[in-house]
């Protein structure tokens, strides 16, 4: 689109902006207003649905502050929805609405706005949603489909990858109203839900070979494209920072416990896999109405979407979950860990000889009990 | 491309091998005095050493045994890490490969994103110039000096035929452990032992020259048949005891592997009499 296409459209989103009084009072649904929690975790929710539909209101608050994203201290000019990277994931049904207010406090610089891919319209509600700092607007949409669904900030040009890339983005899960089903409809339930998001970062290294910090997203607009524009990142993380889910912040499980673990990449493509463990049920594309792909060892994350992957652990001990380019994520930062509790399975694996010498004439030693 | 040649040092009338990457360029030394390295001497003590590598006793792993060692010759130290402006030196004569760009900068900086190979080219050069053998400790002196620095690595999980046991004990010890802004730290800055050595067990992890081994042990803990020595991978020292292969200078992007990996590789040496 051109800079005036932008314009313009901001310009009718202005005209727009201000609703009728009568308006409000179309849906005569219940309501339910939902404290979202700050990403690996998720707000409660039933995953089928106990009653019809309603109006689930969320909001959403836009935060400019400087973001560390490694251990190195690297700092960046991060954007973000509810001061975390990604923003946090609601959930709601199929056939539910969902009504976000988005407040841009007036201790911002920036414009802002949310696409929600969910959504129907208006540059998914973006082109009904730009708050300048100091202002906020309510956005109701209906969610017409079951999916995993991102949402990001898209105030136009290269602000969208920008505010994007900064921060600004997270999902949605819209459950299908009787839960989540694999291919024959049987009911598949979850135990625990982890949202994991994944940012990709573009930072330029100074003279030194050290990566530059910045505190000023103008300062940092200019060098970032220019990297931006190679396609080659210097960070690909989860949860906005290298290292976020590991050591005391590792994702937790125990044995027999089923995990959905949400996957969200709002730019670029991903494919999780999660060492020692598979993906049982993968909605790999996001939406729930597709019969699940079962049993895989890596699955695919399109840049701009989210998908899911169910999987009960049978194994105790430390998983890492990463996305399978090797070098992403032992190099750039994509990679998480899971803890998980239990019994040992010796029909799933056993070590039947520990490594020891090599015998000399290749008759094996004495076995491990 | 790598290129060795041989040179004749001006000043010292030695024939020096240099060595150096194509776009590095060669830098003649100025053979400026080389400032005399700082020591501690550590006296012979009687100490408790647990042993660095794999160990199984029955098939299943184990602890490490905890040997009582009787050190009787005094153990001559650098009181700390060898800084980024020693290295140069070394770089300087072309006795040292130059530090990769995600080094430290700044003259009292200690060095890191050395590998073991770095670590022994660098004593091999001091050495050289100082006439005085400098080496890397053995794990046993690096745990002989750093006391109260040095960091356990024992489990105390129960021998189990459940593998998964001494990983998640292994993964909750290393990460009690606060984690440290991995950026480093002049000089001085992690304070001194009970011995006077600076800077142990910060976010530096050092070398040691002692390589990984696998051992049994009988079911009184004693070694039971030869251990097998991976010369390939060194046990490196810090917040915690791990192996790095030889050559790696970067060990931060642990990724898969369980537990921490260390945060910056540098080193400092022992002097032999």
């Amino acid at each position: 689109m051109k800079l005036s296409e932008w314009i313009f459209l901001g310009i009718c989103a202005l005209a727009l902006g201000s609703t009728p009084a009568w308006a409000e009072a179309d849906l005569k649904l219940p309501r339910e207003r939902i404290t979202l929690v700050a990403p690996p975790l998720v707000h409660a929710h039933d995953q089928i649905a106990k009653s019809g539909p309603k109006i689930v209101e969320f909001k959403l608050t836009a935060e400019e502050q400087p973001i560390v994203i490694d251990e190195l201290g690297t700092t960046i000019p991060g954007m973000t929805y509810n001061g975390s990277i990604p923003g946090p994931l609601m959930v709601v049904h199929e056939g539910d609405y969902v009504e976000v207010t988005l407040v841009n406090p007036a201790t911002n610089t920036m414009t802002h706005t949310i696409d929600f891919h969910a959504a129907t319209g208006a540059l998914g509600g973006a082109a009904l949603m730009m708050v300048n700092p100091g202002e906020q607007a309510v956005l109701r949409w209906k969610a017409t489909r079951a999916g995993v669904f991102i949402y990001h900030c898209a105030p136009g040009g290269s602000m969208t990858p920008l505010h994007t890339i900064s921060g600004m983005n997270g999902a949605v899960m819209v459950l299908p109203r009787d839960g989540l089903r694999d291919k024959t409809g049987k009911p598949l339930h979850y135990d625990r839900v982890y949202y994991i998001g994944e940012s990709d970062f573009y930072v330029p290294r100074g003279d030194d070979g050290k990566f530059q910090s910045f505190t000023d997203a103008s300062d940092f607009l200019p060098k970032t494209l220019e990297l931006m524009r190679k396609l080659n990142p210097s960070h690909v993380v989860f949860e906005g920072k290298v290292g976020a889910l590991t050591g005391k912040n590792a994702l937790q499980a125990k044995v027999g416990e089923t995990v959905l673990i949400v996957h969200s990449q709002a730019n670029r493509d991903s494919r999780p896999h999660l060492i020692g463990g598979h993906g049982d049920y993968v909605w790999e594309t996001g939406g729930f109405h597709n019969p699940p792909e079962q049993g895989l060892q890596t699955w695919f994350i399109r840049g701009g979407s989210a998908g899911a992957a169910l999987y009960t652990f049978r194994q105790p001990g430390i998983y890492a979950y990463l996305s399978h380019n090797l070098i992403e994520a032992v190099e750039l930062g994509a990679v998480a860990h899971f803890k998980v509790e239990g019994k040992w399975n010796d029909d799933l694996m056993k070590q039947v000889s520990p490594p020891r010498p090599i015998p000399p004439d290749g008759i094996p030693q004495v076995k491990a009990n | 491309m790598l290129t060795l040649k041989l040179k004749r040092v001006m000043k010292t009338g030695v024939f020096a091998v240099s060595f150096g990457i194509a776009s590095t360029p060669i830098v003649m030394s100025s053979s400026a005095q080389l400032d005399s390295v700082e020591e501690v001497d550590v006296v012979p003590r009687a100490f408790a050493y647990r042993m660095a590598g794999d160990f199984s006793q029955a098939g299943r792993p184990v602890d490490a045994p905890l040997v009582a060692v009787a050190r009787t010759s005094v153990l001559h130290i650098m009181k700390q890490q060898v800084t980024a402006a020693e290295y140069d030196r070394c770089v300087a004569e072309a006795r040292c490969m130059s530090r990769p760009s995600s080094g430290s900068s700044g003259p009292n900086l200690p060095i890191v994103q050395t590998s073991w190979e770095d670590a022994t080219a660098y004593a091999s050069w001091l050495s050289g110039k100082t006439g005085e053998t400098w080496r890397l400790p053995t794990d046993e002196e690096w745990v002989f000096a750093a006391g109260s620095r040095f960091h356990d690595d024992a489990l105390s999980v129960a021998a189990s035929r459940d593998p998964s046991m001494r990983w998640l004990a292994r993964y909750e010890k290393e990460s009690e452990q606060e984690a440290l802004d991995q950026r480093p730290r002049p000089t001085g800055a992690f304070g001194a032992n009970e011995y006077g050595l600076l800077d142990l067990s910060g976010n530096v992890w050092e070398w040691t020259n002692t390589c990984f081994i696998r051992q049994s042990l009988d079911a009184m803990g004693k070694p039971a048949g030869a251990s097998i020595a991976n010369c390939g991978e060194r046990v490196v020292e810090g917040e915690h005891r791990t192996f790095v292969t030889d050559f790696i200078r970067d060990a931060r992007g642990g990724g898969c592997a369980v537990g921490k990996p260390p945060s910056n590789l540098g080193f400092r040496l022992v002097r032999e009499e």
